[in-house]
Order: structure tokens, then C-alpha cells, then sequence
């Protein structure tokens, strides 16, 4: 019976001084139909939700690895070290002047950011079906939490491509203020293809299987081993509707201050993140009913 | 008050299942439809439309046109067969998924016990998972601090609480997670039994939890097959029926009409029906009775005396060594028993097809006074399965006697135990201390 009255106190400790905090007005239940409104403002209620979920992800990713938190830099690390022996030794690909090693480290930092991130919010709603069956939360955070959680893992690997610049003797200039913009493009991407895919991947598994091949496939059509100075104006501009093109660029100008010009490649990157982020989030939420019936 | 804390008017949900597949007739056709199916799908699934990955139509109402209302303060009970629904209705309740017809109210906060230990991590520790269970529970950050050490007194894994729960017991496990959800406090409780998982004792305190919650004047709504439970804490029951309301009303009157199915008594149930009756292919369940020793139909019986439970099935596909078998069931849901075919001659034979009555005679003086629940069972072996497996089949009641001559001899008080066995007592005397 101990356990009886522990319950009891614990009710009545409840009847003085709590106040339930998402006890709105009323909760309305009806059938959606058609195009639904975001509900940002909800999203705002369950922010400590997301934050728990970010939380989890990022303490749970490197649990039980001897390597724990340096995988974060290996990744991008190696690969480098792989296209610089292909693509800048043998393959002598330019590298606007600047050595090839942090010409493609710089890329690679928001690269990888970008398919991790993707890797792991594609299959964020599927790994806690567990979640979406039971309860009740706007399922946006979800992806978003797992997007967010790998700017941990970014965080490190910039911490090396400064040390690396420093390395090479290269100091950043004072356009490095705009790469938490751009990091937020890179950020808005990843968000955008996520609430896509993450919501198709609900109802067809096919979603998985394609993960790898569009990362590889998108990693040659963006400016990462190669720089888009290769394509004269107007098609490099028009690159940018890639818009990992546009922060991939944009990290090499604002860091190494390589000359292809950050401008207009980037405006047309930005409008494409926004498009993809904003039709990506009102796909999602018109997907979202059907996920704990489906998943 | 005034305004109920729950109102639901009309609500439907529908549910795409596979369907039978088509028949393709040539493999040209095969193939070409394996081809063509991922875009047909693709087309679809950009419209919106939500199909299975079958991708085919046949849709089930899970539940039709079902309105209810519930005050402040009152305890719910919804029952009804599998399938009826039952899940469904707290599901759409607490928003984890949107009715298709329909519209409801709800004031105030749903918290479930049937999402216990739900999004808890194996790798992260105990106090890690409070926090992180907690918020998904919905509560605050400042809520789950405030009740934090509350929390872990009750799970009692205050030593382990900084370790990984992947290396906790299950027991302790379930305690922890058992005792996050406990602690949050909703306006309207949702108790799932048919989903909760873990043994008797985990069940008694959801049981305990819905008690206390509801004396603090908050509303409850409980799922449950456990008929006996339903009756004791639940002053109106909810009955659904594939999808639809049939009864909302008082509990004994509504579960009363749940086991007797509207006819006859709660002692007798038939399925006249063949092809409606519970089972399959193999063999199916066409009545249950519960008799006297004279074989006269009762629905209550004297402690004393035996009581012989039947039941009437037809062996439909010949070939299986099937045992009839008897759950029972005490009102506190407590599991009394189960009793076994043991006739040696068909416990190897298998059955050829035809009617069968197999009974069994529980003998007078051994069950505790109170209401019993059967559940009737035909179970063929080899692999294990049950043919059918019907929950509160019947019901009955055994009645103490005060005559005298019961195991109560002069005893007047309360007897406890789920049983009442008549044993035999022996008594030594010695007047001067040894024999």
C-alpha cells in the first residue's frame, strides 16, 4: 500500500500550487481538410520538447563508440584527405589559388552538416514511431530536432577548419560574420528536403534506400571537390538554385575570401532554401494526420 | 462545471486496409503493373491522399457517428469486443490521430497511462529519462525539478538513477516509467488496459493511480476488458460495437447487457449464428452455460455446491487434437484458474468433425464467494493455438452460506482469498503439555 499513498500525496501536492500549463482554452477536434495552416505558435508551446529531443539525440549519437565525439571531425576530415589526393593531386582540379586541402574542407564542414543532418531527420519519424503512436506533439520537431542536434558535430568541425586555416596561414576576414547566415541556408535546406522526405518515409520505407544515392548524387552537383568558377556567368548563378551551391560558396568567400563572387549565387540559393523549406513544412503538415495510422 | 469537460459529437474514422488483391492474369500484366504501381502511388501520395503502401482502397469505419459527453469528475468505462473501437476513441481523445467525420471539445490537459515508459532511452540514464519521458509526457521542465526527487522515491531506483536504464531490471524499468507517468497531473486520465503491458501488479497500480486520481475530483476514462474492474471503479460504462455506440448508461447495467449480448441470462450465451461465432475455420464456439449439479441453468450458486461450466462447439476441419479450456476470472480481475480438458482418450485423439459438449464440474466449497468471469477456450496443440478465445463469456456468482456448515463455520466477518478450499483440520491435545 506504499505505493497507494505515494500516489495520493503526490495528488494532493498538485491541487495547491500547480498550475497544468497546456491547458489552453479548449481543444478542438475535427477532421482537417485540404492545405492546413503551419501552427508555428504550437510548435512555440512544445519548445521544451524539442529541446529534450535535440538533447537526446545529441547525447545518444556517440554513446558505446570508442571514438565518441571525434567522429564529429573524422568525417569530414578523411574526406578531404580522399579528394585531395584524387581530385587535387592527380586529378589537378583548380582551386581558385587557394590550397586544395582547405579549399574542400571548407565545403565539406556545411556539407557535412547538411547530410548528416539529413540522414538523421529523414528517418526521424519512422526511428520513434514509438512516440508518434502514443502522444500527442506537433510532429515538426521531430526532424527539426534532429537537424538541430547535429550543429553540435558542425561546431567541432568548424573548430578545425579555423585551426586548419591557421595552419595554412590564412586569416579570415571580416565577411566571417556572415557565416552563421549562411549556415542557417545550410540549415533551411537540410530542414526543407527532411520534411519531405521524413513525411514520404512514413508511408513508403523506399524513402531509405534513396537517402545515400541522392546524398552522393547532390555532393557532385554541388561545388565541393570542384570550384563553380568552372561555369561562366549566367549558368553560375543559376547553380544557386542548388542551394548548397550558394553555402558551399559562400563559406569558401567568407572564410578563404576566394572571388567567386558570393552575390547573386547566393540570393538565388536563398530563395530556393526558403521555397524548399516552406513547401517541405506545409507538405509535412498535411501528411502529418495520417503518420500514427500509417507509421 | 456546467460545460462538459469532454464533448464529442458524431466522430467517424476511417481506415484504409489492403485489400484482396487483384487477380493479374497474364505475367505481362504482372509486370506491368509492377511497374506502373510506383507511380500510380508517387501521384497520389503528392495529391495527399493517404493510402496504405498497398495503395489500394478498401476502407473500415473504425468508428461511426459515436457522440458522447463527459461532466467534470466522473469515471468512464468503455468497453466493447476487440475491434469495437475502443482504442480508436482515445487515440482521437488525445490527438495522436484525426477523425475523419465529426467534431469534439475537450477543456483541460489528457495525460495516458498507456504511454508509459514511451520514449524512454535505453542509453541515457534514469535521471536523464525522467527529464526527457516527463517532456514528452508533456510536462514542464519546472514541473518535472519540482517533483524530481518525488519521482525517484516512488520508482525506488534512487541507487541506480545515474545509470543507463539499459541496464536496469525490467521491474525496475517499468517503475521508473511507471512512476514518471504518475506523476503528472491531467486534467482527464486515459487508461488503455487492454494496451498496458506488464503483470498483475503493474496493473493494480494503474488501478490504484485511476482511484486516487479520480477521488481528486479529476475525469477518467478507462479501456478494459477486465469486466469485474469496469464494474467496481467506473460509475457509467461506454458500450461500442464495431464502431458504434449501443449503450451508454450505469456500469452494471451496461456491462450486465455487455455479457448476456441481449438475451437470456448472464449465465447462458449461444451463437446461433455459424458463421458469426467466434472462431474459424477449425472449429467455432456455438454456446457457454453455467449449471447446477442437476443441470438447471443458474446465474448464482451456494458455496456448497458444485458448479458446472460447458461449452457447445462445432469441430468444422477434422485432423486436430484440440483441448476445451476455462479461464476464470474474479471480480478484481484477479486470474482464479484455468481449467484444463483432461480426458485422457481426446487429449490424443484428434477430433473428427462434428457437435461437441465438453463441461467441467467445479466442485462445492472451493471458490471464494463473489462474481466469476469465464472465458471459454478451444486451444489445438502443436503449434499452440487458440481456435477461440472468448473474454467473459459467461458469468456467475457463488453466494456464502450461513448455515453453518461452509468453510465460514461460525465465522461472520470478512474472508479474504480467491479461493475457499474446504480442508480437513486435525487438532492434537494434551492437557499437561506433551504427548
Amino acid at each position: 500500500m506504499g505505493i497507494h499513498e505515494g500516489v495520493g500525496k503526490s495528488g494532493q501536492g498538485a491541487g495547491t500550487g500547480f498550475v497544468p500549463p497546456l491547458q489552453g482554452p479548449v481543444i478542438h477536434i475535427k477532421p482537417s481538410k485540404g492545405w492546413v495552416s503551419l501552427r508555428l505558435g504550437e510548435l512555440w508551446e512544445y519548445r521544451e520538447l524539442l529541446y529534450f529531443l535535440m538533447w537526446r539525440d545529441i547525447k545518444v549519437r556517440y554513446k558505446q563508440t570508442v571514438l565518441g565525439i571525434a567522429w564529429a571531425v573524422m568525417q569530414p576530415f578523411f574526406t578531404m584527405i580522399v579528394f585531395s589526393l584524387f581530385f587535387g593531386r592527380l586529378a589537378r582540379i583548380p582551386s581558385d589559388g587557394i590550397p586544395y586541402p582547405i579549399f574542400s574542407f571548407a565545403a565539406l564542414v556545411p556539407w557535412t552538416f547538411f547530410t548528416n543532418s539529413l540522414n538523421q531527420a529523414s528517418n526521424s519519424l519512422v526511428t520513434s514511431a514509438n512516440l508518434v503512436k502514443k502522444i500527442y506533439f506537433p510532429r515538426l520537431a521531430l526532424p527539426l530536432a534532429s537537424t538541430l542536434a547535429g550543429g553540435v558535430d558542425f561546431f567541432l568541425a568548424f573548430l578545425m577548419l579555423i585551426g586548419m586555416m591557421l595552419f595554412y596561414g590564412i586569416a579570415p576576414s571580416a565577411d566571417i560574420v556572415w557565416i552563421p547566415f549562411l549556415l542557417l541556408l545550410a540549415l533551411m535546406t537540410s530542414l526543407g528536403v527532411s520534411f519531405w522526405l521524413s513525411a514520404m518515409n512514413v508511408q513508403f520505407r523506399d524513402v531509405r534506400h534513396t537517402i545515400p544515392f541522392l546524398t552522393q548524387f547532390w555532393l557532385f552537383l554541388t561545388p565541393i571537390a570542384y570550384p563553380s568558377s568552372l561555369l561562366p556567368e549566367p549558368w553560375r548563378t543559376l547553380y544557386g538554385i542548388n542551394p548548397m551551391a550558394g553555402v558551399v560558396e559562400g563559406f569558401r568567400w567568407a572564410l578563404l575570401g576566394t572571388k567567386t563572387a558570393p552575390g547573386p549565387i547566393i540570393l538565388v540559393s536563398a530563395l530556393a532554401a526558403c521555397l524548399l523549406m516552406v513547401s517541405g513544412a506545409l507538405y509535412f503538415r498535411r501528411m502529418e494526420k495520417t503518420f500514427a495510422d500509417v507509421v | 462545471m456546467g460545460d462538459p469537460v469532454i464533448r464529442i459529437d458524431k466522430i467517424g474514422k476511417q481506415y484504409h486496409i489492403g485489400a484482396k488483391k487483384e487477380r493479374y492474369k497474364t505475367l505481362r500484366d504482372t509486370i506491368a503493373d509492377a511497374f506502373a504501381a510506383p507511380f500510380r502511388r508517387a501521384g497520389k501520395l503528392l495529391r495527399g491522399h493517404a493510402t496504405g503502401a498497398a495503395g489500394l482502397d478498401e476502407v473500415i469505419w473504425a468508428l461511426k457517428d459515436v457522440s458522447f459527453e463527459v461532466e467534470q469528475g466522473e469515471v468512464v468505462g468503455i468497453i466493447g469486443r476487440n475491434g469495437a473501437g475502443k482504442s480508436t476513441i482515445l487515440k482521437i481523445l488525445s490527438r495522436i490521430t484525426e477523425p475523419t467525420s465529426g467534431v469534439g471539445e475537450i477543456r483541460g490537459r489528457i495525460g495516458s497511462l498507456l504511454e508509459v515508459g514511451t520514449g524512454f532511452h535505453p542509453e541515457l540514464t534514469g535521471r536523464e529519462n525522467i527529464y526527457l519521458n516527463g517532456a514528452i509526457l508533456g510536462m514542464k521542465k519546472k514541473e518535472i525539478d519540482d517533483k524530481f526527487d518525488e519521482m525517484v522515491d516512488f520508482s525506488e531506483v534512487d541507487k541506480f538513477i545515474d545509470t543507463p536504464v539499459k541496464h536496469y531490471s525490467s521491474g525496475m524499468y517499468l517503475r521508473l516509467a511507471f512512476s514518471v507517468a504518475a506523476h503528472m497531473e491531467p486534467e482527464i486520465l486515459i487508461v488503455d488496459e487492454v494496451l498496458a503491458v506488464g503483470d498483475a501488479n503493474f496493473q493494480k497500480k494503474c488501478l490504484n493511480k485511476m482511484q486516487d486520481v479520480s477521488k481528486l475530483g479529476r475525469t477518467v476514462l478507462f479501456v478494459s476488458h477486465n469486466m469485474p474492474a469496469v464494474t467496481r471503479l467506473c460509475s457509467r460504462v461506454i458500450l461500442l460495437n464495431e464502431g458504434s455506440l449501443i449503450q451508454d448508461g450505469p456500469s452494471h447495467e451496461v456491462v450486465r447487457s455487455y455479457l448476456n449480448n441481449g438475451q437470456g441470462a448472464m449465465s447462458v450465451r449461444e451463437w446461433p449464428n455459424a458463421v458469426s461465432a467466434p472462431g474459424g475455420d477449425i472449429a467455432r464456439l456455438r454456446a457457454v452455460r453455467v449449471k447446477t449439479e442437476e443441470g438447471r441453468i443458474a446465474e448464482s450458486f451456494d458455496i456448497r455446491y458444485p458448479v458446472l461450466v460447458e461449452m457447445e462447439y462445432d469441430v468444422l476441419r477434422e485432423g486436430y487434437v484440440l483441448m476445451p479450456n476455462f479461464n476464470f476470472y474474479n471480480e478484481d480481475g484477479i486470474y482464479v484458474f484455468k481449467a484444463l480438458d483432461q480426458d485422457m482418450e481426446w487429449r490424443k485423439r484428434k477430433r473428427p468433425k462434428g457437435r461437441y459438449v465438453s463441461a467441467t464440474r467445479i466442485p462445492g466449497n472451493f471458490l471464494a464467494e463473489g462474481m466469476l468471469f469465464v472465458t471459454a477456450a478451444l486451444t489445438s496443440i502443436n503449434p499452440t493455438v487458440n481456435q477461440y478465445h472468448e473474454r467473459d463469456a459467461v458469468a456467475f456468482q457463488i453466494i456464502d452460506s450461513t448455515e453453518g456448515d461452509s468453510v465460514r463455520g461460525d465465522f461472520v466477518g470478512r474472508m479474504p482469498g480467491v479461493v475457499r478450499p474446504y480442508l480437513r483440520w486435525t487438532t492434537a491435545f494434551s492437557p499437561n503439555g506433551h504427548n
